[in-house]
């Protein structure tokens, strides 16, 4: 196990009670420089989890909450005119910090939503013909209320592609629960944590998610996979080349926060729910999108070759 | 695999589409009963409700028998058996239960689409019967392979019948044809049409309302002229005042035909029509195949035509015929009855002291055609006892068989000996076939007269009235709102080309699909280079033929089989799976290999650390990039000393 790693997950579950695989999940999606969509409920701990990863990791954290009054601007900063100088003078907008908590994402119009979408593609932002490259490590955690959805702009599918993962947390089982409303006040927790790893540090296990080894016989395994979406008529579309990208990159990750230098079809078995629920749609209920049904119907189909 | 909702519809929509042509003949209530019970299975499959319990089958099944029987009156016979097929593969679908039934109901389908080749062996129809066999295929495809989507469920389908041509194609170039009943098609597989070995009024005409084809002509060198294309049919001598017949001739005597020239010499392809009669050119002097020449110069076949028929024919286009009539024969062709149309008598009387030969006495009377008011029409009105009288002096409208029955009257009752000949006259040139068509539409009738000096000879007063029928066709001779069949009218350019095209593919399909018979058959393996053909031959080349597909079509699926088999590593893996599901412990096919050791651990603890070790080493060499030679040799040790 990379100690590190072992380290951040530890700290996080002590404030996170009872979602040791969400944890993993989200990490993962940060080692493979993915993003990450939360979609559940108010108050199940989507803020928490982002604050406690930030403070863990050592990022700079920015929370941006999303109203359907936002513009572009108020997210990636604006120009203003410096009257002592006579020269515009640009104001960074929250956008410019390490990992950004891009609360409720569906409140925003689709003008800023895809403002937010498009620097997190380029990873750099553009604003009255200057480019300026966002911060690295570049992380973005969204979240989305699934429920009471009037007056909202629920992401589009080809923006929700841009998401490497998405995943839910769900309510807490009893005992975990039982922990945290016993427990001290997050807000305390949260604010006496110490980082457990320096930035280089994290951006050469990115880099080292990347030597991953993916053996042919783990490629014939994730091709059957994404050939199994597209012949079968359980789904509106199958998964696409980049589907399939994301998805060797989640698993490389995976296997690496496993402390491993090869992937096997376990870790692609273990981040395709996160990685496929939000690109598939079963044909029989297009409305009622239980994406984890989904993964694990698709995962029991296609056979190991 | 299981039976499911688009399983069942797959199969519905088979017998569905197989079914249908069949509605063309079947009595109507079958087709209403077979369509009701398809609505009914497609309504439970939709619903999701429970199929018909036994008794209710076994009585409507029994009821469908029954009501067979009665229709019919008999249990046996093609008919019969093909509406018994159709309900009660219709009726199976309500007892759809297993996959064994669904098995069934494919291969039933395969089975009533031969039964549609014994009513049409079109191309259309075979069109649609590739069409409903690739849907066939498809849901046997579906049955096999699960929840495929419909494309590559097709592809699949589609792949399998690419493979089955070569196969069949085979197997109908060399499969031995035995001429005979047993090979034949029924004789009543084709619709019938054509000349009677009557005329009354009415009966050319209404021939002339259908485009079906009624032969076909190939001329080899020399094409005669449109209005030299006379194609004889029955002659017909006797008249009793209505009606025209053929009669017994009073002579077994050959024709004879001298002074002859022009000769011209054509390929007639005929299609069936019932009767006995085969046609040729005025004057037919050579056929290729069988037959009987009356002493009319009529062609007689040894039996009615009831297949698709070519001859080889040779006709002289200049000839004197019967020089030597025998006087009975020309006694015949003089014979009318008493008593009927007294005033063509005196016509026929007046201008026969008018004229000083007979030739002189014919121009008259073709002249008398040309000058009064006569009308070419398809719908004459109807004539009373003396129809002669009434059609020349009175209505003064007819058709053709109208014209030449009068003028032999005429003839007949000036002395002179005349007969009416009935047949085809003129033909549609297509030049992407190079052949004539000559429809029903074609249908003609003419006259003969029998002179002194020159035997028979052709006269057509229906040229007389209406040249242009002969010249260029039934269309240009009608009014443009008379009631014509579709293509003996001049359609637009586009669509003649398009139906010429058509016929000339129908002509090729008939020459070397349907009409591939014994001797085509020789001719072929012949110019193909086989020598001293024989059935022993021609089967051992098929079966050889079929061998080689079989052995190459083997070959390729076993090297892809090769290519697709499990390493060294993985077999040794599965042999550690085997030993493991035989304990009772199978692993699923989604398991990896941690997870499945996970599992084994959780359930055999003392197997845990093996399993392990195994596991890991598999991951190691399969998924973990070690080299086999440093790993597999220990794997599969390991492998071999896993006991449980």
């Amino acid at each position: 196990m990379a100690h590190p790693l072992h380290a951040v997950i530890a700290q996080t579950e002590q404030v996170i009670l009872g979602k040791p695989r969400q944890i993993r999940l989200a990490l993962t999606c940060l080692l493979a420089r993915g993003h990450l969509l939360i979609e559940d409920l108010p108050g199940v701990g989507k803020t928490t989890l982002a604050h406690v990863l930030a403070k863990t990791l050592g990022l700079q954290f920015q929370r941006i909450q999303f109203t359907s009054d936002m513009l572009p601007a108020d997210i990636l900063g604006v120009s203003i005119y410096q009257r002592d100088s006579g020269e515009f003078k640009f104001h960074a907008g929250p956008i410019f910090a390490q990992m950004i908590l891009a609360d409720e994402v569906n409140r925003a119009t689709p003008k800023t939503q895809s403002a937010l979408l498009e620097a997190m593609e380029e990873q750099q932002v553009t604003s009255e013909g200057e480019t300026r490259p966002l911060p690295t490590p570049f992380f973005v955690i969204a979240t989305q209320n699934p429920t009471n959805q009037i007056g909202t702009f629920p992401l589009p599918e080809s923006q929700l592609d841009r998401f490497l993962m998405r995943i839910q947390l769900g309510y807490p089982d009893a005992q975990a629960e039982r922990g945290l409303l016993a427990g001290i006040e997050r807000r305390d927790l949260i604010a006496n944590l110490k980082p457990q790893m320096e930035t280089a540090e994290l951006m050469a296990l990115q880099k080292q998610v990347r030597q991953v080894l993916v053996s042919p016989a783990l490629l014939d395994y994730a091709q059957a996979i994404l050939r199994h979406t597209r012949e079968s008529a359980r789904y509106v579309h199958g998964l696409s080349p980049r589907a399939g990208l994301s998805l060797l990159a989640a698993a490389r990750a995976w296997a690496l926060l496993d402390g491993r230098n090869a992937a096997i079809p376990e870790d692609i078995q273990a981040v395709l729910p996160g990685v496929a629920s939000h690109r598939l749609q079963s044909v029989q209920d297009v409305h009622t999108s239980d994406g984890d049904k989904l993964a694990r119907e698709l995962i029991e189909a296609v056979a190991i070759p | 695999m299981k039976l499911n909702a688009p399983l069942t519809f797959g199969l519905i929509a088979c017998i569905l589409l197989v079914s249908a042509p069949h509605a063309e003949h079947l009595p109507l209530w079958i087709s209403t009963v077979c369509v009701a019970l398809l609505a009914w299975r497609a309504y439970l499959t939709w619903g999701g409700y429970p199929l018909p319990a036994r008794w209710l089958l076994l009585s409507v099944t029994v009821a469908c028998v029954l009501a067979i029987a009665v229709t019919f009156r008999t249990l046996f016979g093609r008919e019969v058996g093909v509406a018994l097929l159709i309900l009660l593969s219709t009726l199976k679908l309500l007892e759809l239960k297993a996959v064994r039934d669904a098995t069934v109901l494919i291969y039933l389908s395969c089975f009533i689409i031969i039964t549609n080749f014994f009513y049409s062996q079109s191309i259309p129809t075979a069109m649609f019967m590739l069409l409903t066999l690739l849907v066939i295929m498809a849901t046997w495809v579906h049955m096999q392979t699960g929840t495929l989507a419909l494309r590559p469920r097709l592809r699949i389908a589609i792949v399998l019948l690419l493979q089955a041509i070569p196969l069949s194609l085979i197997i109908f170039v060399l499969f031995p044809r035995v001429q005979g009943p047993l090979w034949g098609m029924p004789q009543d597989a084709y619709a019938t049409s054509g000349l009677s070995d009557t005329m009354a009024p009415g009966s050319v005409s209404k021939l002339s309302l259908s485009d079906a084809v009624a032969f076909r002509v190939a001329f080899n060198d020399t094409v005669p002229l449109r209005e030299q294309m006379y194609w004889r049919g029955p002659v017909l001598w006797d008249y009793d005042g209505m009606t025209w017949t053929r009669g017994n001739n009073a002579t077994l005597r050959q024709p004879t035909l001298s002074d002859t020239s022009l000769p011209v010499d054509y390929t007639v392809t005929l299609e069936p029509h019932n009767k006995r009669w085969l046609f040729a050119m005025d004057m037919p002097a050579k056929i290729s195949i069988s037959a009987e020449m009356a002493p009319d110069f009529q062609l007689l076949s040894r039996r009615p035509v009831t297949a698709r028929t070519r001859y080889d024919a040779s006709s002289l286009l200049s000839y004197r015929a019967s020089l030597e009539e025998p006087p009975q024969q020309l006694q015949r062709a003089l014979t009318l009855p008493q008593g009927y149309n007294p005033q063509a008598r005196r016509l026929a009387a007046e201008w026969r002291v008018q004229s000083d030969s007979p030739e002189a006495l014919i121009r008259t009377a073709l002249a008398y055609f040309n000058q009064q008011e006569f009308e070419y029409t398809l719908e004459p009105p109807p004539l009373g006892i003396n129809g002669v009288d009434e059609f020349l002096f009175e209505t003064k409208k007819g058709f053709c068989e109208h014209y030449a029955g009068s003028f032999v009257v005429l003839m007949r009752a000036a002395g002179i000996p005349a007969r009416v000949v009935t047949g085809y006259q003129g033909g549609e040139f297509n030049e992407l076939g190079g052949y004539f068509i000559i429809r029903q539409a074609d249908a003609h009738a003419w006259a003969e007269v029998w002179l002194r000096e020159r035997g028979w000879v052709r006269v057509d007063p229906t040229a007389a009235i209406s040249p242009e029928r002969i010249q260029n066709g039934l269309s240009s001779a009608l009014p443009d709102n008379a009631a014509l069949p579709f293509m003996a009218r001049n359609p637009p350019e586009w669509l003649r080309s398009m139906r010429l095209n058509w016929d000339a593919l129908s002509n090729q399909w008939n020459q070397w699909v349907l009409g591939y018979n014994t001797e085509r058959q020789f001719a072929f393996l012949t110019r193909m280079g086989m020598e001293e053909i024989t059935w022993q031959k021609m089967a051992l080349n098929m079966l050889a033929g079929i061998a080689l597909l079989v052995g190459v079509f083997t070959l390729v699926m076993l090297r892809r089989l090769a290519a697709r088999r499990t390493d060294a590593v993985q077999a040794a893996w599965l042999k550690v799976c085997r030993k493991l599901e035989k304990a009772g412990l199978p692993r699923a096919p989604h398991e990896g290999p941690m997870d499945y050791a996970a599992r084994i651990a959780a359930a055999h603890p003392d197997l845990a650390e093996d399993i392990y070790d195994i596991a890991a080493r598999y991951a190691s060499l399969r998924y973990g990039g070690e080299a086999e030679q440093d790993g597999l040799p220990a794997f599969k040790d390991a492998v071999r000393a896993f006991k449980l």
